[in-house]
């Protein structure tokens, strides 16, 4: 750590540990219009790069293996998959839960963080936010299709139909589709009102009447005005506020789904927070594998800092020792309640049928990150990437062991049985991971990726030059209120 | 710059002006426009940032938002819609008598209570916010501003309207000028 006090605006490595000093959140030689060029550049390149029309090609190509599949399910039906009584639930849950839960970093990172004032969260957010709202739309599909019958999957609505019957507003799974539909569009409301100024950004450096229109449609007539953004900073302060218990309600009604059965292994009150710990787990692991190549790619690199990547390393680490905490309690509470049947499952988890998944799940969710507990790995990119994505691969396993190997084993031994997925089944999985790349994709090539009026906020630039008259907080621009001008 | 490309008014046509537009490139410089206009007394103006700039709001006067009273409302209706939708379907029109449970009961119904609580009042805040500020409105003299156009990148600026009582074309000039705006436009409407 250097001793000699750096002007704020050309340190490159922000990741010291001085609590005496402010880190820079966004490094190297840049002012207001650099950000706006850096972020509006990816946007305005008149052709998209060789790189990004073969990972779209790749993505289209694997979107088309997930939709063909659906066809030959829809067509054909459920037993194309890997599913056999006592496993009625399979692959489509385990997924389903896995891209719920991936979204909810970017709520994470755009409502709480906001409230508890992070300022880091602004490079990172709207990166975030989108990654959300594509994982939300892979995880709709799968109940959608593992209704079977997708032509009456309106019937999870309380919609008015012939048979004169509503849905049970007693069951979860009703729940589920209310509380996974509110969060989609909550979400994508915050994500585009929060793109609305950076919009207008784009539209104000239009060089063609099309993209000045498209864009200016998009921006709704933004103008910058300061009594607009007076109503919008309330309004975003709400939302923000909004979705901070929407974002811990949602995958906790997601665990009622398995917590209100009676299947042991299910039936425990720890569900609720250990899912939601294990969403922001995972969320944070696929936002980390997909900023990593991004800010490389499109050099964001002074923007989306290596502080950042440390932060999201360390509340990777914490969420990961939640989720740690999480599995022992449930082995002590099957222990120590004396229900045979819960101590017979969790046993059977760690050292059944299953135990593969089950040491994958632990290697992966609770040993990998601990290596973040030392400084040079959680800065050492490559190996954060990697850490990343086996946390993925480890908080997927986490949903197949809880769902699979609960049911493989229910109350009537006759019934026992191991459950295989299909080729079907993989290939679906697979087909997701395309649409959720072509999604994201097409948002770094037509959308503003960094939420640009949110960095320029807390740049150094955008505080008062002297420093002695700075007014209150240091979260945006500080100006001195006329109270504290007359106090001072 | 890019401006000058798209949507130039064409100033040979004589129009009603706008206003004028005045940009500063400094945070300092721009806080003590916003309150020597606010002081000359000016009542038809507005101030453009690139972000959202912490005490601007009371450098100018401006009267705290209803918007949260809005959404308070949207979300009581919300939750009112969860409840009685869940009254309506499972208790009154369509009963489920299941294991002997009464037919309504509040805490099963919380979960979807809270979330339409959520949805209305989210939904409010992004159509009031819009509404308050008379958007979206895709057509407005100051989208022809050259300076404008650079209240989304690095400029910070104070627009004053023509239809101020206090606006004067030359002496209103002079004002914006001697407050070290680094330029100062005409505005047609």
């Amino acid at each position: 750590m250097s001793t000699s006090a750096p002007t704020a605006v050309n340190v490159l490595d922000n990741t010291f540990d001085d609590p005496t000093r402010r880190a820079p959140l966004v490094v190297g030689d840049n002012d207001f219009h650099s950000v706006t060029e850096a972020v509006c550049g990816i946007v305005e390149r008149p052709k998209a790069p060789p790189a990004w029309w073969i990972a779209f090609f790749i993505s289209v190509s694997i979107t088309g293996v997930l939709f063909a599949m659906i066809a030959y399910l829809v067509t054909t039906g459920i037993g194309v998959w890997g599913l056999q009584v006592p496993v009625a639930w399979g692959w489509a849950i385990v997924n389903f839960v896995f891209w719920v839960g991936i979204g909810h970093a970017g709520t994470l990172i755009s409502a709480i963080l906001f409230l508890l004032r992070q300022k880091w969260r602004t490079s990172i957010n709207r990166f975030a936010e989108g990654m959300t709202i594509f994982a939300v739309v892979c995880a709709g599909v799968f109940p959608g299709i593992h209704v079977g019958r997708v032509w009456v999957a309106y019937w999870l609505a309380p919609i008015p139909n012939q048979m004169s019957m509503w849905p049970n507003f007693r069951s979860p799974l009703l729940w589920d589709v209310f509380a996974v539909g509110t969060y989609a569009t909550v979400s994508l409301l915050f994500w585009y009102m929060g793109m609305i100024p950076d919009l207008a950004t784009i539209r104000n450096r239009a060089k063609s009447k099309v993209r000045w229109f498209i864009y200016g449609v998009l921006s709704l007539g933004w103008r910058s005005s300061n009594r607009h953004w007076h109503r919008f900073e309330m309004a975003y302060l709400l939302l923000a506020a909004l979705a901070t218990p929407l974002v811990l309600s949602v995958h906790s009604v997601v665990s009622f789904d398995f917590a209100v059965a009676i299947v042991p292994g299910w039936h425990t009150t720890i569900f609720p927070p250990y899912f939601v710990a294990g969403a922001i787990f995972s969320g944070f692991a696929m936002v980390v594998t997909l900023v990593i190549p991004t800010r490389k790619y499109f050099h964001l690199e002074e923007i989306i800092t290596l502080r950042h990547l440390e932060n999201m390393a360390k509340i990777m680490l914490a969420t990961g020792m939640m989720v740690g905490l999480a599995y022992s309690t449930e082995f002590f509470i099957a222990w120590y309640s004396g229900n045979a049947y819960e101590a017979f499952t969790f046993l059977n988890r760690a050292f059944g049928p299953y135990r593969w998944a089950y040491w994958i799940m632990v290697t992966c969710n609770v040993v990998v990150p601990q290596i973040f507990w030392f400084k040079r790995m959680r800065t050492k990119i490559a190996v954060l990437w990697v850490a990343s994505i086996l946390i993925n691969v480890g908080m997927w396993f986490e949903r197949f062991v809880i769902v699979v190997s609960s049911l493989s084993r229910d109350f009537v031994p006759t019934s026992w049985g191991y459950y295989r997925p299909s080729i079907v089944d993989i290939l679906t999985l697979v087909g997701s991971f395309g649409l959720f790349m072509t999604l994201f994709l097409l948002f770094v090539r037509f959308l503003p990726i960094v939420g640009m009026a949110e960095v320029k906020g807390v740049m150094p630039q955008a505080h008062l030059r002297d420093v002695a008259v700075q007014g209150h907080g240091d979260y945006h621009g500080d100006i001195l209120t006329e109270r504290e001008e007359r106090n001072a | 710059m890019s401006a000058d490309t798209v949507t130039q008014t064409e100033s040979s046509r004589a129009r009603e002006p706008y206003g004028l537009v005045a940009g500063f490139d400094k945070i300092d410089e721009f806080l003590d426009a916003v309150r020597a206009v606010r002081r000359a007394g000016f009542t038809k103006w507005d101030t453009h940032t690139p972000f959202v700039v912490h005490g601007l709001d009371d450098a100018m006067g401006i009267k705290p938002t209803k918007l949260p009273f809005v959404v308070f409302g949207a979300g009581l209706t919300g939750c009112a819609a969860g409840i009685g939708l869940q009254w309506f379907t499972n208790a009154f029109n369509y009963q489920f008598p299941i294991s002997g449970k009464p037919m309504f009961s509040l805490p099963a119904n919380i979960p979807i209570a809270f979330e339409m609580t959520i949805l209305f009042a989210a939904i409010s805040a992004l159509i009031g916010m819009l509404a308050f500020n008379g958007l979206p409105r895709l057509s407005h003299p100051l989208h022809s501003s050259r300076l404008i156009k650079r209240a989304t990148d690095d400029l910070f600026l104070v627009s004053i309207e023509a239809g101020d009582p206090a606006f004067d074309p030359v002496t209103t000039r002079e004002l914006l000028e001697s407050l070290g705006a680094m330029s100062v436009e005409a505005v047609e409407g």
